[in-house]
């Protein structure tokens, strides 16, 4: 079935009916193309979902305070909560089957100068477990370690782009810099995932920070990693006894709305990948939609093309093509130009998604892919069915009578 | 080399059936040169059409060369068709998109000849019927006498036993006419069985023999005179 002389006859057919090729051919490659896309896009979708979390840990819960809005057991509603460090002692001591590490977080906005230079940075008081929760990556030096929370001292780890800012091509490790009028000395610069803003912030000992705060013992938020192998369950389970732990302490309403907030990344990563694959669920549904397209359009040509060429097969017909030999002109014929022109538009689709890259990140799609499993399985469905819509039009072909096929005009 | 025995057609129209061939009978044997005649609607084509396997008898029984044609499965027929039967169109019946030695070379393909095999075969018959020079043109470059040789040399080049010519030079000016029935006479020199339908009486006695269908029936068929077309050339 597959010489040299069929073939030819097929390059023949297909040369010399260009526009017929070109019209199935363009079909194919162009329901390929926009199933790739689509699908591309789809995991596109669900690449910035991972990003809006990859750079933190997800065993992970914040916890802040707010003011209640509820009386309760005497207390009257409308009352500031705040946290001091009293509470990091409390949990670690409540919660040690859960709890990997804890670390207090106080954040300010401040003013930075070095020499000349001088900016605005986040400065964030924290505790040396708060590299886990961040995943910060140390460029050079070192992060905050216990000596300095213990000794409170004036030590800081700077972003990447806080270095770039105020060090230009500098190495700031060693020297000092002012943050909000108080000299601290750069002991590490680090870089962070999370992109640009993470970059500029300024980790510094929140002992340090509370004695410079008049000695207060105040804390804005409670950072609590737990243990990666108590799983979705307990991350849930873990929330929810800090949840009543805290409210019990502070004197918050279980009722109450405000007064405490957690914040469960966990819980939310979940949320966010059902929602991910679910966008990913009606891409692919979309995606499918248009393969499906494609061989109802390839389907139609086909019964277009046999329709034209009746009389033709008659002819060859007249001649001694049997059958087999008419059907097997016909699908190869349609086999032939769907397999090219559906790899065709695989690979444009491919080239296109591999060119997008962040381009589309406005439109939540990152880095938008197909798997090339995908990518050919779809093309060789649309194969598979057009060959089967090829045949079925082909084989009635065959049946007709030669005479009758002479007659049509 | 055919033999009809009580040769019965009918179409079916809705709920009529309109009975075209009611009952023939002849047998040719090889190397006649026959002209079938007969008005408009006689059933002239269907007899051809039958005779050349394209179309179903009803009733009674066709042996081609000995071999009784009957159900046969369209694979079969088609390989009679290829092996036994060369058939020349009215409106020649080319195919478009091929050029003049394609054309005369389709029916080799079909019997799985070797296409270089094929190409010297199909130019041996087209230098055969004068169109050597032609051989690359498309159909449509072709005038109507041209055609109808290269549609001639197509159907000689499967070398059948049978040539069926249904109205040869019906679509093509006297002139013209005589030079296909010129080569169509050639032919049945070298010794090949012609059955060819018209209604012009000129190019009947072309041949040597003359069937006259009326109304579904024979009635007449006699041996005539040949009359040599190349004088005419
Ligand atoms: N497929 C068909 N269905 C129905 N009737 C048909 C069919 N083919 C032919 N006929 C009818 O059968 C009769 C014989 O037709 P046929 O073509 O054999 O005539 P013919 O002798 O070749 O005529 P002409 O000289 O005009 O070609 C005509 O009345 C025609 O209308
Ligand atoms: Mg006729």
């Amino acid at each position: 079935m597959f010489s040299r002389d069929n073939w030819k006859e097929i390059f023949q057919t297909i040369q010399k009916n260009k526009l017929r090729t070109f019209l199935s051919g363009f079909t194919v490659a162009l329901g390929i193309l926009i199933f790739v896309v689509l699908f591309g896009f789809g995991n596109g979708l669900i690449n910035t979902f991972d990003d809006f979390f990859g750079d933190d840990a997800t065993n992970v819960l914040f916890v802040f305070t707010g003011r209640t809005t509820m009386p309760y057991k005497g207390y009257k509603s409308n009352r500031n909560i705040e946290f001091e460090n009293s509470d990091l002692d409390d949990i670690e001591k409540n919660f040690p089957f859960y709890l990997d590490y804890i670390s207090p977080r106080i954040i300010r906005q401040d003013t930075v100068k070095y020499k000349n230079e001088s900016n605005s940075y986040s400065t964030w008081a924290v505790a040396p477990s708060h590299q886990f929760a961040e995943m910060t990556i140390m460029m050079k030096g070192r992060y905050l370690n216990e000596l300095d929370i213990e000794n409170k001292t004036k030590n800081a780890v700077i972003g990447r782009l806080v270095e770039q800012d105020l060090f230009g091509t500098k190495n700031s490790v060693g020297k000092y810099i002012d943050v909000g009028g108080v000299a601290y000395k750069v002991i590490g610069v680090f870089q962070d995932d999370g992109g640009d803003r993470e970059e500029r912030n300024i980790f510094i000992p929140y002992t340090t920070k509370q004695l410079l705060d008049k000695n207060t013992d105040k804390i804005d938020a409670i950072v609590l990693g737990f243990k990666p192998e108590l799983g979705y369950a307990g991350a849930m389970a873990f929330d929810k006894g800090v949840d009543e732990f805290l409210r019990e302490k502070k004197y918050i309403s279980p009722q109450d709305q405000n007064g405490i907030f957690i914040r469960n990344v966990a819980d939310q990563l979940k949320q966010n990948q059902q929602f991910a694959r679910v966008l990913q669920m009606i891409v692919s549904f979309v995606a499918f939609g248009t393969i499906i397209a494609g061989i109802i359009g390839i389907s139609n040509i086909m019964v277009f093309v046999v329709k034209e060429r009746t009389k033709e097969l008659g002819i060859r017909k007249a001649l001694g093509a049997t059958p087999k030999a008419v059907i097997g002109t016909i699908l190869l014929e349609s086999v032939f130009i769907t397999t090219v022109s559906g790899f065709v538009g695989m690979l444009i689709g491919i080239a296109i998604l591999s060119s997008m890259g962040e381009k589309l990140k406005d439109f939540f799609i990152t880095n938008p892919f197909i798997d090339t499993g995908t990518a050919v399985f779809a093309t060789v469905l649309l194969i598979i069915f057009g060959g089967i819509a090829g045949y079925i039009p082909a084989r009635k072909a065959a049946r007709i009578k030669p005479i009758v096929a002479l007659r049509d005009e | 080399m055919i033999e009809i025995k009580d040769l019965h057609k009918s179409y079916k129209m809705g709920t009529n059936t309109l009975h075209v061939l009611k009952g023939l009978n002849f047998t040719i044997a090889e190397g006649e040169l026959v002209a079938i005649m007969g008005s408009s609607g006689s059933g002239k084509s269907t007899l051809l059409n039958i005779l050349g396997m394209l179309d179903e008898l009803d009733e009674g029984s066709y042996t081609l060369d000995g071999v009784p044609i009957k159900n046969l499965n369209e694979t079969k027929a088609a390989n009679y068709r290829n092996k036994f039967l060369g058939f020349v169109f009215q409106s020649f019946n080319l195919i478009n998109y091929k050029n003049a030695m394609e054309n005369v070379a389709l029916p080799l393909y079909y019997q799985k000849v070797p296409r270089k095999e094929r190409e010297e075969r199909a130019l041996k018959y087209l230098t055969q019927v004068g169109l050597k020079e032609w051989a690359t043109h498309l159909p449509n470059e072709l005038s109507g006498g041209q055609k109808q040789r290269v549609a001639i040399a197509r159907a000689m080049a499967a070398e059948p036993k049978v040539l069926l010519a249904d109205e040869p030079t019906g679509a093509l000016d006297s002139t013209t006419s005589y030079e296909v029935m010129d080569l169509i006479q050639k032919i049945n020199d070298d010794g090949n069985t012609i059955l060819i339908v018209t209604h012009e009486e000129d190019i009947a006695h072309m041949c040597k023999r003359i069937v006259q269908l009326k109304d579904g029936i024979i009635v007449e068929d006699k041996f005539v005179e040949q009359v040599r077309a190349s004088q005419y050339v």
